[in-house]
């Protein structure tokens, strides 16, 4: 992406209309165990595209939902043209003018543009669908903004690229004349010319005096379009730049500029790492190209990279859950990809899933049931309950109490656990299978501060014990201090690697750029 | 100009001209196999009548499986019909016209009652309907024998008059045919049940009633349903309580919509392929009797032809329909 300034966004709106038309005062949002939002105030001058940036999870999303209608805020106002709003559902902010484009889509299928773009608000001529008026609008919406004349009204959404279905969405958008319009990640489908076509299209509508609010990850982009950039960080605003004055380094320092609060344990040395386990050269899938990735006994690797980035993608390539179309695959000695979950798990790799209650547990069974159930997946089909476990020499009980599972006895049920608690029984039931290879996948997701630690302990001692560890996380603090060596991902590739003990900036630098 | 056979062929949605080829198919087997003439007026209006009872059923369940529902209670609800309609009329020509409209009221508060089970109750579809169904089974035992009533003399003329050259029961077809595609294409209702079953989420967050839009689908369905035995009490000429059940127009109906390609999960459909694979579905009735196969292996075989027909649509379209 070039960083020529686009001189057709960057025209000055006219004088005097600097009033604020959007003022979000001291939005405070809190969910079960998190503070999503703390006293976050936010402005926005009409005519301007004004940048929201942070990391994953600092509160963008939760945000734009407030202005949004979707979510309401525990405490704070919102003001429009100085007057207070307030919303109970998406349509109220729609009416009071408040468009929004979210990251996924919100279209039906199996319904043309036009059907799209009118749902709900279906213009009727004697009660009757006017389904040419309709078509009429849209397609005059298409053009006045300048979109490529192949998305026509009467084409099913389905039939639609991902790139055109979010020019779809902007039009359906735009056609109730919002004064404010909300874009989260515009152009994460769009090819370069694609995203050239959006950025003329935000200069005319800036010119129209419509005001954006635009939230990407890309940094250079967000430098050429807003006027101003405004940082959250934890929920909090870190600040608002002009960007005049603004540059990407200062950005990223302003995005992750904390400091490591917690204590890991010690890296492995360089004598403690043995071989190689895991060898990805040059591996593409549908979604991914150019997938480079090694792991050796006795280390553990983060996986860094935003959302969207990939990561979710390459872990599901390496539990066989995804078609590998290029590249060398080699796990443990298979030359080849794994082909499903089961031969992944025969093969020696195991897999521990970000959503434990989806993926992990079965919260209405025991614990020892939760243990036992890779053992006893592997083992004959007539076998007993018990034996299963008792052939292979595990003592269950042995296993619980590496892992340091706090309950009373084995035969709670696993839903009853905490968080904590229950990660740590999902470690117990990799162990009881002895795997080469472990993934985890947002390790310490959604468990408190103090057992976060002992987690990452349980991932150190595996390591020690000979095992490859790779961790997939979004918690910049748990990469960067947990791991040897941090693969970070960008737009569906490996944009590189870092040593463990990097700084936040750099890995955040590799992640965005 | 250039005509292919490919332009052509996509005049008609693939339903129809599978339905062309299923009639030259069955014609040639009858003459060759068949006890007895294949273009007989008799067999016609066999034809007729078998389609227009499930065809009508048929509808209605593709309006409630466009919203990614299912109306299970339509069998019962045809015998409750086909039980009261009598009851109803009292043998009395004047009495037609309200019973119809008694019988109409009845299936509209059938509909109500469902949808609001699984809207307010929050029960899932299948079980609301299917606990709905049992209920208005439950009815026919208890009042069958203690509703005495007669149809009235004219009323047969719904099953076996005609107007003009058509035959009524053919009009009625139609007539319920072109009321429902012009509900689905023309009105906002139409359009907001392809919403609803597309996303439902997205159509809430764009200020549908998803709940109003699912009780009106099952509305629709009902009043399919009474319809549908309103014809069936006509040409059976009084009442018969398992007439519903004994022909399976629940799962019928629900057979023939998905192989005439709409999906269970909802927001995709039409009346029109629905409405071919009915008369699909007629004809190899017809070729099954005529060629005097036993009434176990029709079965067999009209259970193989509907899960081939919904695997070639789950094999070209690479995911789950069904």
């Amino acid at each position: 992406m070039t960083t020529r300034p686009d001189t057709a966004a960057r025209t000055t709106v006219a004088p005097g209309a600097f009033a604020p038309v959007l003022e979000m005062r001291g939005i405070t949002k809190r969910f079960p165990g998190v503070v999503a939002l703390d006293e976050v105030s936010f402005d926005c001058r009409q005519g301007e595209v004004h940048a929201l940036v942070g990391e994953n999870g600092a509160g963008k999303s939760t945000l734009m939902n407030v202005l949004g209608g979707a979510i309401r805020p525990d405490s704070g106002e919102i003001r429009l043209d100085g007057a207070h709003a307030s919303f109970r559902h998406p349509l109220a902010a729609r009416r009071a003018g408040i468009g929004v484009i979210h990251q996924e889509l919100s279209l039906i299928p199996d319904r043309t543009v036009a059907q799209n773009v009118f749902l709900g608000r279906e213009i009727t001529r004697h009660g009757v669908l006017d389904g040419a008026a309709m078509r009429r609008a849209t397609a005059q919406l298409i053009e006045r903004l300048g979109l490529p004349t192949d998305i026509a009204a009467d084409r099913l959404v389905r039939s639609l690229s991902v790139a055109q279905q979010q020019l779809v969405e902007i039009v359906k958008a735009l056609s109730v004349a919002p004064r404010i319009l909300v874009m989260d990640e515009p152009t994460a489908a769009l090819a370069e010319p694609e995203a050239e076509a959006l950025f003329r299209l935000i200069g005319q509508l800036r010119a129209q005096g419509l005001t954006i609010v635009y939230i990407s990850h890309r940094l250079t982009e967000v430098l050429r379009l807003a006027q101003r950039i405004t940082v959250l960080k934890d929920g909090r605003i870190v600040g608002t730049l002009a960007a005049a004055e603004a540059d990407v380094g200062r950005i990223v320092r302003m995005m992750v500029g904390r400091d490591i609060a917690q204590m890991f344990p010690p890296r492995a040395k360089e004598g403690e790492i043995g071989p190689m386990v895991l060898r990805l050269a040059g591996v593409a899938t549908p979604v991914l190209h150019g997938i480079d990735l090694t792991l050796r006994a006795g280390e553990i690797v983060g996986l860094a990279g935003l959302q969207g980035s990939g990561r979710h993608e390459l872990l599901r390539v390496l539990c066989g859950r995804s078609r590998v179309t290029a590249g060398e695959v080699e796990i443990n000695g298979h030359a080849r990809p794994f082909r499903s979950p089961r031969e992944a798990v025969l093969g020696g790799l195991g897999y521990l899933p970000d959503d434990r209650k989806q993926e992990g547990l079965l919260a209405g069974q025991s614990v020892r049931d939760n243990m036992l159930l890779t053992v006893r997946a592997l083992a004959s089909l007539f076998a007993g309950r018990e034996s299963a476990a008792r052939r292979r020499g595990i003592s269950i009980s042995d296993i619980a109490r590496q892992v340091d599972v706090r309950v009373p006895h084995l035969g709670v049920k696993m839903g009853q656990l905490s968080g904590g608690n229950q990660q740590k029984a999902l470690v117990a039931r990799w162990l009881a299978v002895a795997p080469q290879i472990l993934v985890f996948s947002e390790p310490t997701r959604g468990i408190d501060i103090n057992a976060k630690s002992g987690i990452h302990h349980l991932m150190r001692t595996a390591a020690r014990s000979g095992k490859a560890i790779l961790m997939d996380s979004s918690e910049l603090p748990e990469l960067i201090g947990n791991s040897d060596r941090i693969v970070v991902m960008r737009e569906h590739t490996v944009a590189g690697e870092l040593p463990g003990g990097a700084s936040e900036a750099a890995v955040m630098e590799l992640a965005t750029r | 100009m250039r005509y292919s056979l490919a332009r052509l062929l996509r005049l008609l949605p693939a339903a129809y001209w599978i339905l062309v080829v299923c009639f030259l198919v069955t014609w040639a087997l009858c003459e060759r196999f068949g006890q007895g003439d294949f273009l007989t007026l008799e067999n016609f209006n066999n034809f007729i009548a078998r389609s227009v009872a499930l065809g009508i059923v048929a509808i209605g369940q593709t309006f409630a499986l466009l919203v990614a529902s299912v109306d299970l209670s339509v069998a019962n609800l045809i015998s409750v019909t086909v039980v009261t309609a009598p009851f109803l009329m009292q043998g009395d020509p004047a009495l037609i016209l309200p019973a119809m409209l008694g019988l109409l009221a009845i299936g509209v508060l059938v509909g109500l009652v469902n949808g609001l089970i699984i809207t307010r109750l929050r029960v899932s579809p299948l079980i609301a309907t299917l606990g709905v169904g049992l209920l208005l089974q439950g009815f026919i035992n208890a009042s069958f024998g203690h509703l005495p009533g007669k149809v009235a003399p004219g009323f047969q003329s719904l099953a076996y008059g005609s107007v003009g050259p058509f035959p009524a029961p053919l009009l009625l077809l139609v007539g319920v045919t072109v009321l429902a595609m012009a509900v689905l294409h023309l009105t906002r209702f139409g359009a907001h049940l392809y919403g609803v079953g597309g996303n439902a989420e997205v159509a809430r967050l764009s200020g549908i009633h998803t709940g109003r839009v699912m009780i009106g689908a099952h509305m629709m369905s009902a009043c399919a349903a009474v319809i549908s035995g309103i014809f069936l009490v006509s040409r059976l000429g009084s009442a018969a309580p398992w007439v519903g059940t004994e022909s399976a127009y629940d799962l019928q109906s629900i057979a023939v919509a998905v192989m005439g390609g709409t999906t269970l999960s909802g927001g995709r459909g039409a009346i029109g392929t629905t409405l071919a694979c009915v008369l699909v579905f007629s004809l190899i009735d017809l070729l099954f009797n005529q060629m005097g196969i036993d009434s176990f292996l029709k079965q067999v075989l009209r259970g193989m032809i509907v899960i081939v027909a919904v695997a070639s649509y789950a094999v070209r379209e690479r995911r789950a329909v069904a």
